[in-house]
């Protein structure tokens, strides 16, 4: 069992799990903190951004200055954003059998994937998954194209250009594989190659393993995974949490004896606490629009954006904040907080038990209602006509470089009484501000990251004891930031394994049992002795017949009958030929009555023991570590007795026709040791 | 004893020697015997007893009968102990044998009443009122009983076995006690022999190997040191210590929360020459684990004489924790630490790291102890105030995940810590204590910057920023002022700019109880400051005021009264108004109170809005002052129809204040002041009577008067008994009959006692006022209400009138069943 590791972002994972006879690729998340080092794509244009100068080495050179701008002290390119693409020359990706997906944030790089490998497996992924997948997609997209860049820079991506240039440009890794953004036909065709699961469903792959999706608590749709055969069981642990926000609780029984858990999707920011950030967003959001501020909240369009919303339905009211438009700015923003009503069977059990009444489970629907709460594809349309300050607007992207955001940014920029909140943790946000700078405006970091934290995986490992942990290297030791918070790593025994991208690990257990299924035909003429209570025995003779990895014993073919007559009974046939039945003997060899036996001359012995001729003489019997040893001196044989196993050591073979043990040791291993 | 009482008792014990009437409740078996106490304090009980024998015959009647209840078989027992305290009243009853068929083997000792708690709770009781006088000791000894209240001493009943270990002791002091006190030696052949057997048993106890008969011996020995002061305490001490030394042998130490009581309890009774008791203090110390021994040193810091050696020693112990903390958390051996030379010792590094829970539990303890002693006359001198403040911020830094230590304990104790709001609220109430001190300059600065780091950071929970700004408040005010300038010191000023716009914020938080404490805390620093120019000009240039305005609007009413009360003080330092039109502002804040007043629905705030009237008033708050009698009129007119009896309390209150400005003063309530007529001038108290009358404060005054909630009637009474003293001590021009609406008042007023108090007064002429005031026995109300809400029924003739009532003895009705 191998583990290739794609991604180096511990939270947008993309990992390939060989097991038995199958791939199959666990998420596949996109790293986009590779747009901050471009320039933000204005909707307006912005004379401040085309106006940056250049960027020219120390000596002058300034080859590059059409590439690069310099932005208070910061160097950005100026090109169309490009992303880091999971590793592909790790392993053939067109032998991928299927990929898993966990959560919608971990689908981005999908269309890279199954347009451009040769993929030819399915995808499976939860409903919610892939339609929110799909409307973060199409954003991204639409984000991208509406502000169509002629020049691409590549320039600078030249290894030894790269070497000359300032942090962070120079350390960048794998430049050369960032690529720009898909298209809508590549995310259609990549979407048409999904299948839908849900919570539970066990998917049979080759018959080789099954496949489940568990609810994980971070999102709608949003799953863990159980690879299991009969005799192995890995969990996929990706994105999990155990608060109570919107979605369906995590099911953490499932998880319990698994031989390898693969550990991804923690929270990025361990050390903030999502209900204090919630406070802290709106004790800072009330405060800048009591002084007549605007609060920009760049946002994913779905997501933690649903429990703001209802956060703030509670909150605004109270805070006197009634009057206040909030406006939600997204060319999905109608389709994410329509989709969020009608997916209730995905949800938190209260917001179900809302649908029935019948409510929307969410309520963002009463605040669009009362049109407190306004959403626009766009700010370009009716949303120039509508706008009133002081407001709120969520909006993306969340790095700041595409989307409405950054019109946003460079309108309300320079004025203090207005705050950017971040709230999405995936990127810095003293990086997403960078080419903005100088603001005057108030910028508040609270991260809202609803995934699981130290204390909480530390509980659940306790909880579901796999025996083996595996996880991003990034976990296994403090954050570079605090290295003395040893409590912000993962704590369990044995360590947790960890890998890094680019990584193949090989997982430490090996397969030892394969489940074998028994025709019923072959079953039935099975005669099964009780041995000891519970535990039954019986001599099996069959052909296995293995295909589609399945393994099954079929009864063996006939001899072929001597073509003796028409009369032949059937009945008689099917009576197995072992009609009387030999003893079956099991359990430890009684020394004495053993060598008691050798040494009488019968042709019926008592069992256990059948010897055919005369005794033997001159026997002597040695103790050792595991046994013992009986020495038949004069027929030069040697008979080993252990606790399981039985050797008979002799030169001739009228020898080993004369003492035959048939003994099926009882130990938990079963092997069977047959003596002939 | 009245002889309606004594009337009524034969029947009452026939009632409670009946099994087949209910019993009373417990209360009044309780009020019975309290009554028979005081009965018998104040004359004889043989007397009483001969005059009704009907109380020696319920005696017997219980011993005799089997199914009597256990309530009255407890009852019994105690009712017996009361009498028999008296030795001649002993001698009556024990000619009847009647005290060992109670207290001895063959009454509900040995029987099955035994297994309720309550009868033996009633025999111990019993026994601890009658072992009063040397014959009860011969009785107590004769009948075996001090066997008896031995293995009571582990009864399942925990108040069975607390009394039986207080009963014990009273009874080793009565045996002691006596003429021969002085003179009795240590080794005990010339103690008594109860006494010898009381002692011999605790010596037993404290040598068991059982830890709960040493804890019994312990808390035995622990009342004794506590409450009897004889001399013999001594010699008792000079016996048992060395046994109560053996124990420290021991590891684990037995019972040692047990022994640092008992220790602690010789140690104040001691005198303080013993130099015995001093060494077995300082080897408790050393043995002890570290979280056993806080509580022991901090006993030991409070004693008034004690050598220094031992001093040292117990606040060693308590400093250790903090000791470890500060050397962990060391980035570089820095200043001395708490304890020179023995810090980090291994002991307490051990206990801080061995769990959370011991970690959290020993630091919370040792904090605590601290911040007791801090303030205490006797608390070790030199007092380590600069340590101490480093080791309070270090243990916060620690607990908030900003200190980054290098060592390893350092570095584990930061993961037990993080995030522990248990031990932030404890370093926050102690750091809090020690603003009482000063410290170096560069550390007070820290104190603020972990303070500030406290209140800004989201992690802080409600709980914790809560004691953040207390201590903040703290430190605030104990900051030093600039010598020769009344204002703020530039620290402080900068400070504020700083903790302003955290205010701020903490103001609009979604969590209620931070917006509350956020409004208590510029409550109280507006209190202080508000006279300050730097933290005017600071507060008037945030937002903070117009925020807390908006509080008033809030949907928790706690934060709403605390924003009554905030803004209320902000308006009275001239904080509320902008600068561009103050008048407008101010007028809307009044009017917006008393909205308030009138339509909150819940209490909080409406109190609030009447504590800051009050306020104003007396203050002389400028808009109030500009016209005070339209001002009282709409407050009184709203409080008056208010649910709460608070706010009409308050009301009351805020009517005295006026009335005082437009009378003067009430007369000084010091004892040897002359009493001198201080009647107002005629002319000005006729205007102001017409002024009263105008703003209907006697209207609202009489309501009161009748009010349902005793507290405001008396209210009322006192307010009515000053005015009737200021305005008609004697004969005045008016006479009584003069106006004619006086009688339809005093009969409205007759209504409003009666409960109906939907009629108006209607106006009142001030000559009509002083009639009134004169014709109501206003003195004879405020008894009244002085009294108690049951003293009509707390007579001993109606507790047994309610008895006999109770199981239909009194009532006609016996025969209602037919």
């Amino acid at each position: 069992m191998k583990l290739y590791c794609l991604s180096g972002h511990p939270t947008l994972p993309c990992n390939v799990l060989k097991f038995k006879s199958t791939t199959i690729m666990l998420d596949c998340g996109l790293d986009m903190t590779s747009t901050l080092n471009f320039l933000p794509l204005p909707l307006v244009q912005s004379p401040r951004l085309s106006n940056l100068p250049g960027w020219s080495l120390k000596d002058g050179n300034a080859f590059l200055d059409k590439e690069l701008k310099e932005c208070s002290g910061h160097v950005f390119v100026d090109s169309v954003p490009e992303f880091c693409l999971p590793e592909t020359e790790l392993i053939d990706l067109s032998t991928v059998d299927v990929i898993l997906i966990s959560n919608y944030h971990c689908m981005m790089a999908l269309p890279y994937i199954t347009e451009h490998t040769g993929f030819t497996g399915t995808v499976y992924a939860t409903e919610p998954s892939v339609q929110i997948g799909r409307l973060l997609m199409e954003e991204l997209v639409n984000f991208i194209e509406r502000v169509p860049k002629a020049q691409s820079a590549s320039l600078w991506k030249n290894k030894d250009i790269q070497r000359l240039l300032p942090s962070p440009l120079k350390d960048a890794v794998e430049v050369s594989t960032w690529r720009r953004c898909y298209t809508m036909q590549e995310v259609n065709s990549a979407l048409s190659k999904i299948q839908l699961v849900g919570y539970s469903q066990k998917i049979e792959l080759f018959g080789a393993v099954q496949v489940t999706p568990l609810s994980s608590g971070y999102a709608l749709g949003s799953s863990n995974w159980i690879i299991q055969s009969h005799y192995e069981k890995v969990s996929y642990v990706s994105g999990s949490s155990l608060l109570t926000t919107h979605p369906q609780p995590m099911d953490q029984a499932s998880l319990k004896n698994s031989d390898v858990l693969i550990l991804t999707g923690l929270t990025q920011i361990p050390t903030a606490n999502p209900d204090s950030m919630v406070g802290e967003f709106c004790s800072n959001l009330s405060q800048t629009v009591r002084n007549g501020g605007n609060v920009l909240v760049p946002c994913y369009p779905s997501g933690v954006i649903y429990d703001l919303l209802e956060c703030l339905y509670q909150y605004i009211d109270s805070a006197g904040l009634s009057s206040i438009p909030f406006y939600f700015i997204s060319p999905v923003a109608n389709s994410s907080l329509e989709f969020s009503q009608i997916f209730a069977e995905w949800l938190c059990h209260n917001k179900q038990t809302k649908v029935y009444l019948p409510e929307p489970p969410f309520p963002h629907a009463e605040l669009i209602q009362t049109n407190k709460l306004k959403h626009y594809p766009s700010i370009h349309g009716d949303f120039s006509n509508d706008f009133r300050q002081p407001c709120v607007v969520f909006t993306g992207h969340p790095s700041l470089r595409f989307g409405d955001v950054v019109h946003f940014m460079e309108l309300w920029g320079k004025s203090s009484l207005n705050t950017v909140i971040f709230t999405e943790p995936d990127f810095s946000y003293l990086e997403a501000l960078a080419p903005y700078q100088p603001l005057a405006m108030k910028c508040i970091y609270c991260p809202i990251d609803t995934r699981l934290n130290f204390i909480q995986v530390s509980k659940l490992l306790k909880e579901v004891q796999p025996l083996h942990v595996v996880c991003p290297e990034q976990y296994t030791q403090p954050p570079p930031a605090q290295s003395h918070r040893i409590d912000l790593m993962i704590d369990c025994q044995p360590p947790a394994m960890s890998y890094r991208r680019a990584e193949v690990l090989a997982l430490p257990f090996k397969r030892r049992y394969e489940k074998i299924e028994i025709m019923p035909e072959l079953a039935d003429s099975l005669v099964p002795m009780e041995i000891k209570p519970g535990v039954s025995l019986a001599t099996v003779s069959a052909v296995l017949h293995t295909k589609d990895n399945k393994h099954i014993l079929q009864p063996p073919p006939r001899p072929a009958q001597p073509t003796g007559g028409k009369k032949r009974k059937r009945a008689s046939d099917d009576i197995p030929d072992c009609k009387v039945l030999k003893p079956l003997l099991s359990g430890s060899i009684p020394v004495e009555q053993f060598v008691q036996t050798l040494e009488k001359s019968t042709q019926h012995p008592p069992v256990p023991f059948l010897l055919e001729q005369h005794g033997f003489s001159d026997i002597k019997v040695e103790d050792t570590a595991k046994g013992h040893i009986v020495l038949l001196q004069e027929a030069e044989t040697l008979i080993q007795i252990e606790e399981d196993s039985t050797h008979i050591i002799c030169d001739n073979d009228e020898m080993l026709r004369m003492i035959r043990i048939p003994r099926i040791p009882l130990s938990s291993k079963l092997r069977c040791l047959c003596l002939k | 004893m009245d002889p309606e009482c004594s009337r009524l008792l034969p029947a009452l014990c026939a009632v409670l020697a009946d099994p087949r009437q209910p019993v009373a409740d417990d209360t009044c078996l309780e009020k019975l015997l309290d009554w028979f106490t005081a009965v018998t304090e104040a004359g004889s009980s043989l007397l009483l007893l001969q005059e009704n024998p009907c109380l020696v015959e319920l005696l017997f009647h219980v011993l005799k009968s089997q199914d009597l209840s256990s309530r009255i078989l407890s009852f019994s027992l105690r009712l017996a102990g009361i009498f028999a305290a008296q030795e001649n009243c002993f001698q009556y009853l024990q000619q009847g044998e009647l005290l060992p068929m109670l207290f001895g083997e063959v009454g509900p000792l040995g029987g099955a009443a035994w297994t309720a708690p309550a009868v033996r709770s009633g025999w111990i009781q019993g026994l601890r009122t009658l072992a009063q006088h040397p014959s009860a000791l011969h009785f107590l000894a004769a009948c075996g009983a001090v066997d008896t209240i031995f293995s009571l001493q582990g009864d399942p009943s925990l108040f069975v076995a607390s009394a039986a270990g207080q009963l014990l002791v009273h009874i080793l002091d009565l045996a002691m006690r006596g003429p021969a006190e002085g003179r009795r030696s240590p080794q005990a052949c010339d103690w008594p022999a109860c006494a010898q057997k009381i002692v011999g048993h605790i010596e037993d106890s404290l040598c068991s190997t059982a830890i709960p008969q040493v804890t019994q011996a312990l808390s035995v020995l622990t009342t004794a040191f506590g409450h009897c002061h004889g001399l013999w305490t001594q010699g008792l001490w000079v016996r048992l210590s060395p046994l109560v030394a053996r124990l420290l042998e021991k590891d684990p130490v037995p019972a040692s929360h047990s022994l640092v009581d008992l220790l602690l309890s010789v140690a104040r009774s001691a005198p303080s020459s013993d130099r015995g008791l001093w060494e077995t203090l300082a080897q408790t110390l050393s043995h002890l684990s570290p979280t056993q021994a806080g509580p022991l040193a901090l006993g030991i810091l409070k004693l008034q004489d004690c050598p220094q050696a031992l001093r040292t020693q117990a606040f060693g112990i308590l400093l250790q924790p903090l000791a470890c903390v500060l050397e962990a958390a060391a980035q570089a051996p820095g200043p001395p630490g708490l304890l020179e030379g023995a810090a980090g010792d291994s002991m307490t590094v051990d206990t801080l790291l061995s769990s959370k829970s011991a970690c959290v539990g020993l630091l919370c303890c040792a904090l605590a102890h601290l911040g007791l002693l801090q303030p205490l006359p006797q608390r070790p001198s030199p007092w380590p105030q600069a340590p101490l403040l480093g080791a309070a911020v270090t243990i916060l830094r620690l607990c908030s995940g900003s200190a980054a230590p290098t060592s390893d304990v350092g570095g584990r104790l930061c993961a037990i810590l993080v995030g522990c709001g248990r031990v932030q609220r404890a370093a926050l109430d102690f750091l809090g204590a020690l603003s009482q001190g000063t410290g170096p300059q560069e550390l007070v600065t820290q104190v603020f910057s972990v303070l500030l780091e406290y209140l800004v950071s989201p992690e802080s929970s409600s709980m914790v920023l809560k004691k953040a700004f207390q201590a903040t408040l703290r430190w605030l005010l104990s900051s030093p002022k600039t010598p020769g300038c009344c204002d703020l010191d530039p620290h402080t000023q900068l400070f504020l700019t700083e903790l302003l716009p955290v205010l701020q914020k903490r103001l609009c938080s979604p969590c209620w109880e931070v917006r509350d404490s956020g409004l208590e805390f510029l409550t109280q620093m507006t209190r202080h400051w508000g006279g300050q120019a730097g933290f005017r000009q600071a507060l008037l240039a945030s937002e903070v005021p117009e925020l807390t305005k908006q509080l008033l609007r809030d949907p928790e009413s706690y934060v709403r009264a605390s924003a009554v009360t905030a803004t209320g003080q902000l308006s009275s330092w001239g904080l509320c108004a902008s600068p561009e039109c103050p008048g407008a502002q101010q007028e809307s804040l009044l009017v917006e109170l008393l909205h308030i007043l009138s339509t909150d629905s819940e209490g909080f705030p409406r109190r609030a809005v009447m504590q800051v009237f009050t306020e104003w008033l007396r203050d002389g708050h400028a808009d109030v002052a500009e016209d005070a009698e339209r001002f009282v009129a709409g407050v009184l007119q709203a409080a008056s129809r208010d649910l709460d009896w608070e706010v009409r309390a308050q009301g009351l209150e805020l009517a005295l204040v006026f009335l005082e400005q437009l009378l003067g003063q009430r007369g000084s309530h010091c004892p040897y002041a002359v009493a001198l007529p201080e009647t107002a001038p005629p002319g000005v108290l006729a205007q102001a009577l017409q002024v009263l009358c105008r703003v209907q404060l006697f209207e609202f005054a009489f309501r009161a008067l009748f009010d349902c909630d005793r507290p405001v009637a008396q209210k009322s009474c006192d307010l009515l008994l000053f005015l009737r003293a200021k305005a008609a001590p004697c004969g005045s021009p008016q006479e009584a009959g003069d106006s004619p609406n006086v009688a339809s008042v005093e009969a409205t007023l007759q209504r409003w006692q009666a409960g109906e108090q939907g009629q108006p007064l209607g106006y009142l002429e001030p000559g009509a006022v002083v009639a009134l005031l004169r014709s109501v026995d206003l003195e004879g109300l405020r008894d009244t209400l002085a009294e108690s809400s049951d003293h009509v029924e707390k007579s001993p003739q109606s507790l047994l009138q309610d008895m006999l009532a109770a199981v239909g003895v009194l009532g006609e009705n016996e025969a209602d069943c037919y």
